[in-house]
C-alpha cells in the first residue's frame, strides 16, 4: 500500500506527517529547523526522498536545505568540504545566495513611490518535472531563480522583472513570487503568480515573460481596475491533464482561464465570500476545485467563525460547503496560500493547515475531515507526497 | 586565536555548540573576523552579512568588550582583548518582537 508524507512548514520549524494510504493514523516528526520560518518544502516528483526546504528568518536571512533521504537528514547544498570551493580553498557556500541579475531596478512601494528590489526570502520551491537537480525558486521581493545543480547555486531568470516590474507593488504579506507551475506537456512553458503583480507566462523557459491578466478586475486595489499588471493574485492551480486550464484565488474573486491565461472569467458564484488564499484541484477530477472563503481583506478568518472548505464540481460558479469534521463555531484562523495540497491516491486526499496550527486531512475527496495535528505553530505551507 | 559567540539559531545552523574559535593572529579587523568565520562555516554566508553587499544584516548586532561595534567600518581593528582571545566577539540577534 502507498504511504503518504505531508511536508508542513510553520512559523517555527518544519514537521513531517506520515501515514499509510488509509490516512487515518499519523505520526509526526519535528520540529526540524526549530525556531526558523519554513516557508515551503517540496519533494522532487522524480525522487520523493529528495526534498527542498526554504528556511528563513528576518534576522538571519535565507537558507536552502536539501534532504536526499526523505527528511531524515538535511544539509545546505554545496557546503561540504571539497564542494564548489572558492579561491581560498573553502566551499563558496552559495546555496543561500540569491542576488538579482543586472541592474536591480525599482518597483512600486505601498505609497506609490519607487523602491529598489531587495531580496528577503524564498516563498516557493518548485522542483522540475524532469530533473531532480533543477528547481525554481519564487522569492520576495518578487523574482524567479533557478538552480541546475541541486541547490548549490542559484541564478535569476531576470526577464520576469522586465514584465513591467516597475508597476508591481507589495501586498500586505510583501511582494513575492508565491506560485510557480511548470506545464507538464512543455517544460519551457511556466506560469508564475505574484502579489501584487498578477500572473505571468513564459513559453521559452524563462527568457521572456508576458503578463496574462486579461479579465482580472481589482477596483479597490488599482486606479485602473483592469490594468495589465498590479493585481493581487493569491494563488493559481492547474490539473496536469489540462495545462491550459488554470484556477485562481485572487485577493477578491475566484477566476478561471481555459486558454493558458489569455483571458480569465470570474467563477465565484455562490461562495459566501470570494476572498481567500489557497485554491486546489482534485487529483482525478479536473473540474473539481477547493477554496477556503475568508471574510475579507481586513478580517482574515472564516465567515461567521465557521471553518468551511468549499468545493465546486463544475470548475466554479456552483459551490458546496464541506463542514463535516471542521469547527463550525468560534473559529477565527486563516488558511494561507501555500497551506493546501492534494494527494494522488484514490479517493483523493486533501490537506490544509491553519494559522492556528491545525492540519486537517480529508481522505474522501472533501466529504469529511479529520485533524492530523492541532497544536503546531502557525502553518505556512503544506505539501502532500505519495510514496511507493 | 579569537573567540566568536554565535546566536543560538546560527549555532544550530553551523552545527556548533556555544563558542567558535578562529585561528587569527595579530591585528584582527571586524571584516577579517567575519571573513574567517564564513570561510570556516560556509553555511553562515548570507546569514550575518548580505551575500552581495557584505553589509551587516539589519537585525544582527556586533558586541565586544561592552562596546557596540555594529556600525563601525569593516576595516576597524577589533579590541586587543578580542584579538588575543581574552574576550569574545559576540554576534547577536537584535531584540525585536518581545
Amino acid at each position: 500500500m502507498s504511504r503518504i508524507r505531508v511536508l508542513v512548514g510553520t512559523r517555527k520549524g518544519a514537521f513531517l506527517l506520515t501515514s499509510d494510504g488509509k490516512r487515518r493514523s499519523w505520526s509526526i516528526i519535528g520540529p526540524l529547523f526549530a525556531g526558523w520560518e519554513i516557508y515551503h518544502m517540496k519533494g522532487s516528483p522524480l525522487d520523493p526522498d529528495r526534498i527542498y526546504a526554504s528556511q528563513t528568518s528576518s534576522w538571519f536571512g535565507q537558507v536552502i536545505q536539501r534532504s536526499d533521504d526523505g527528511g531524515r537528514t538535511w544539509g545546505t547544498p554545496g557546503s561540504e568540504p571539497g564542494q564548489l570551493t572558492g579561491a581560498d580553498g573553502f566551499p563558496r557556500g552559495e546555496s543561500n545566495k540569491f542576488v538579482y541579475a543586472g541592474e536591480v531596478g525599482t518597483h512600486k512601494w505601498y505609497d506609490g513611490t519607487q523602491r529598489p528590489w531587495e531580496f528577503k526570502r524564498v516563498w516557493h520551491l518548485e522542483p522540475s518535472l524532469t530533473d531532480p537537480d533543477t528547481v525554481y525558486a519564487g522569492t520576495e521581493d518578487a523574482a524567479i531563480f533557478k538552480t541546475s545543480n541541486g541547490g548549490k547555486t542559484w541564478k535569476e531568470l531576470s526577464a520576469l522583472r522586465s514584465a513591467k516590474g516597475h508597476l508591481w507593488q507589495p501586498g500586505a504579506g510583501g511582494m513575492a513570487t508565491h506560485t510557480i507551475i511548470v506545464d507538464p506537456r512543455n517544460a519551457d512553458r511556466m506560469f508564475v503568480a505574484i502579489s501584487a503583480a498578477g500572473v505571468f507566462r513564459t513559453d521559452d523557459g524563462g527568457r521572456t515573460w508576458m503578463p496574462t491578466n486579461r479579465g482580472l478586475l481589482s477596483k479597490y486595489e488599482l486606479p485602473d481596475p483592469s490594468a495589465e499588471v498590479g493585481h493581487c493574485v493569491h494563488r493559481i492551480a492547474m490539473h496536469p491533464s489540462r495545462p491550459d486550464v488554470l484556477f485562481m484565488q485572487k485577493h477578491w474573486d475566484v477566476m478561471r482561464t481555459d486558454n493558458a491565461g489569455e483571458s480569465w472569467i470570474e467563477v465565484s458564484g455562490n461562495l459566501p465570500s470570494d476572498f481567500g488564499f489557497p485554491i486546489e484541484v482534485h487529483a482525478h477530477e479536473p473540474e473539481t476545485i477547493f477554496v477556503v472563503p475568508i471574510k475579507s481583506d481586513s478580517e482574515h478568518y472564516p465567515v461567521d467563525g465557521r471553518l468551511r472548505v468549499y468545493r465546486s464540481r463544475s470548475g466554479g460558479h456552483e459551490w458546496e460547503a464541506l463542514t463535516k469534521g471542521l469547527p463550525q463555531r468560534d473559529c477565527y484562523v486563516n488558511v494561507l496560500r501555500e497551506a493546501m495540497s492534494v494527494d494522488s491516491l484514490d479517493p483523493c486526499g486533501i490537506y490544509f493547515g491553519t494559522t492556528g496550527g491545525q492540519v486537517y486531512v480529508s481522505a474522501d475527496g472533501g466529504d469529511s475531515w479529520d485533524p492530523i495535528a492541532c497544536h503546531l505553530p502557525a502553518v505556512l505551507s503544506v505539501e502532500a507526497q505519495v510514496l511507493p | 586565536m579569537i573567540r566568536v559567540v554565535l546566536p543560538h539559531q546560527l549555532c544550530r545552523l553551523a552545527g556548533v555548540d556555544g563558542e567558535v574559535r578562529l585561528a587569527l593572529e595579530g591585528s584582527v579587523t571586524l571584516g577579517g573576523a567575519l571573513d574567517a568565520l564564513e570561510a570556516r562555516y560556509p553555511v553562515l554566508r548570507g546569514t550575518v552579512r548580505d551575500h552581495a553587499t557584505l553589509k551587516r544584516r539589519p537585525f544582527v548586532r556586533f558586541f565586544a568588550c561592552k562596546e557596540d561595534l555594529s556600525f563601525v567600518p569593516p576595516d576597524t581593528l577589533l579590541p586587543g582583548a578580542v584579538a588575543s582571545g581574552e574576550e569574545p566577539f559576540l554576534i547577536v540577534g537584535a531584540i525585536a518582537g518581545g
